[in-house]
């Protein structure tokens, strides 16, 4: 496949971003109400309020500021307000994010009181508004268009069909230079083995086999049961899903079958270079496109079986189903149907080539079904209990 | 017309991609050969679900991907269904 031109908006660092949000971000827990009241008084911005921020520390801190700074640096996002309690973190996220050389500006809520703090605040996210409603779309490339993967709800049809048609999409994409990555560690328990070999060289599969063991060894510490109520889930079992090695297999599908990934990313940490590459994330949607979105990736594809709902505040979650059911009874959450594979009426080159056409059209304009239905999840990982 | 398709040579299940009713002889492809295959069914398999192409013993591994994908836990003949009442993971 060739690269395609495409219009999008292309940031002060040379990143591509294909949304312009102005995003009101809060430093913590405490500061979600200032951040609603300003997103209320100024339209068009977008507030991502979330539960944490408080009392944390070590690499779970290290982890909040990051996943924080890479969000407001996301290169979907024009500019940022952020509102914390104190001054000091407050102003460790702001220098962050304009290290990008986009606007941001940060408001702290003591020795002020919330109303002063909405006030000013709202004057600065005016000002961002008027400045990023006259940026204009340029020409880019596909290929500079960074796009995550993970599916969720999956059953058997994820892996005959729509995991696959992800596959063949990023092999086209890793092909013309693009940079893509996958991750859910748990979900690849059964085909850990399988998945080490497709690194690009041994050292990365012994790096990816090291995370592996980590988050096995996290799994096997804390659990209660043999885990088979948790993976695969209920909906998985619904749809025909019988164990995690199944589903594992199923969900590997989606790296293709001709390209290695060129290196292992640790949770919210940007690639280095073009190429697949796997992120160590839970498998929980949200949580884990949280954390592709704050590493600096603009579009998402998200392959469903029995029907997921999920989107995120800044990363247009593009889905598509092969199951015929969950097409039909959940249309209003699929972007494209590829159940036709199923039928033997469409390949899977075909149905890859299809899922660019969308991921094209997202990046110049077309709202994804979770934009519209306003699924703007937030979803911090947090590794352990605050002090 | 295609009731289940079986996703390589060597797969000891097929995928039902429509609801098979018990006691059809129903008719699947393989997905790499394109070679079509028929199992006369012992159960409903609903879509989604899957079909033992050929017996299996206790402590026998399914195979489905080319790979194991779990033990069986209750002897399966060819046109079962395979589910959480006869395949159980071999991790957790």
């Amino acid at each position: 496949m060739k690269d395609r031109k495409i219009l999008a908006y292309r940031r002060k660092n040379g990143r591509v971003g294909i949304r312009n949000h102005v995003v009101i971000l809060p430093l913590d827990d405490l500061s979600n109400s200032a951040c609603e009241k300003v997103a209320f008084n100024i339209k068009g911005c977008m507030a991502i309020p979330h539960p944490y921020g408080r009392l944390q520390f070590g690499e779970d801190l290290e982890l909040h500021f990051r996943t924080l700074i890479g969000t407001g640096a996301n290169p979907n996002v024009a500019a940022v307000v952020v509102i914390g309690i104190e001054p000091e973190w407050t102003n460790r996220v702001v220098e962050g994010i304009a290290k990008t050389g986009k606007p941001a500006a940060g408001f702290s809520i003591e020795r002020h009181g919330e109303i002063k703090t909405v006030e000013m605040a709202s004057w600065k996210a005016k000002e961002y508004m008027h400045w990023a409603s006259e940026l204009k779309p340029e020409p880019c490339k596909l290929s500079e268009v960074w796009v995550s993967v993970k599916c969720g709800e999956s059953d058997t049809t994820s892996g005959l069909a729509s995991n696959p048609t992800v596959g063949n999409a990023l092999e086209k994409l890793v092909g013309i230079g693009g940079t893509c990555s996958f991750g859910e560690t748990t979900e690849i328990t059964g085909a850990e083995m399988v998945c080490k070999k497709r690194a690009a060289t041994p050292a990365i599969g012994k790096q990816f086999m090291a995370m592996f063991d980590r988050y096995a060894e996290v799994v096997d510490r804390n659990k209660t049961d043999d885990l088979s109520g948790s993976q695969p889930t209920k909906g998985n079992i619904a749809g025909g899903l019988t164990t995690i090695e199944e589903k594992a297999f199923g969900n590997l599908q989606k790296i293709g079958k001709t390209i290695n990934y060129v290196g292992v990313l640790d949770k919210a940490v940007a690639p280095t270079g073009p190429g697949l590459w796997y992120m160590d994330t839970s498998s929980a949607a949200a949580e884990a496109v949280t954390l592709w979105a704050a590493a600096g990736f603009v579009a998402h594809f998200f392959p469903t079986g029995q029907g997921n709902v999920i989107g995120n505040a800044i990363l247009p979650v593009i889905k598509l189903t092969a199951n015929p059911r969950t097409a039909g009874d959940m249309s209003e959450h699929i972007d494209f149907d590829c159940s036709a594979i199923l039928r033997g009426e469409m390949t899977l080159d075909q149905a890859g080539d299809k899922l660019l056409d969308m991921l094209v059209r997202t990046c110049e304009g077309r709202r994804t079904a979770q934009e519209v239905l306003g699924h703007v999840e937030f979803v911090l990982t947090r590794l352990y209990e605050s002090a | 017309m295609i009731q289940f398709l079986v996703h390589e040579k060597g797969d000891s299940v097929g995928v039902a991609t429509v609801d098979i009713k018990a006691g059809e002889t129903a008719e699947g492809l393989f997905m790499d050969s394109q070679k079509k295959v028929k199992i006369k069914t012992n159960h409903n398999i609903p879509l989604g679900h899957k079909v033992a192409l050929k017996a299996h013993a206790v402590d026998q591994g399914v195979i489905k991907y080319g790979h194991d994908i779990g033990r069986v836990v209750a002897k399966i003949q060819a046109g079962d269904h395979v589910h959480i009442h006869n395949l159980k993971t071999r991790r957790w």
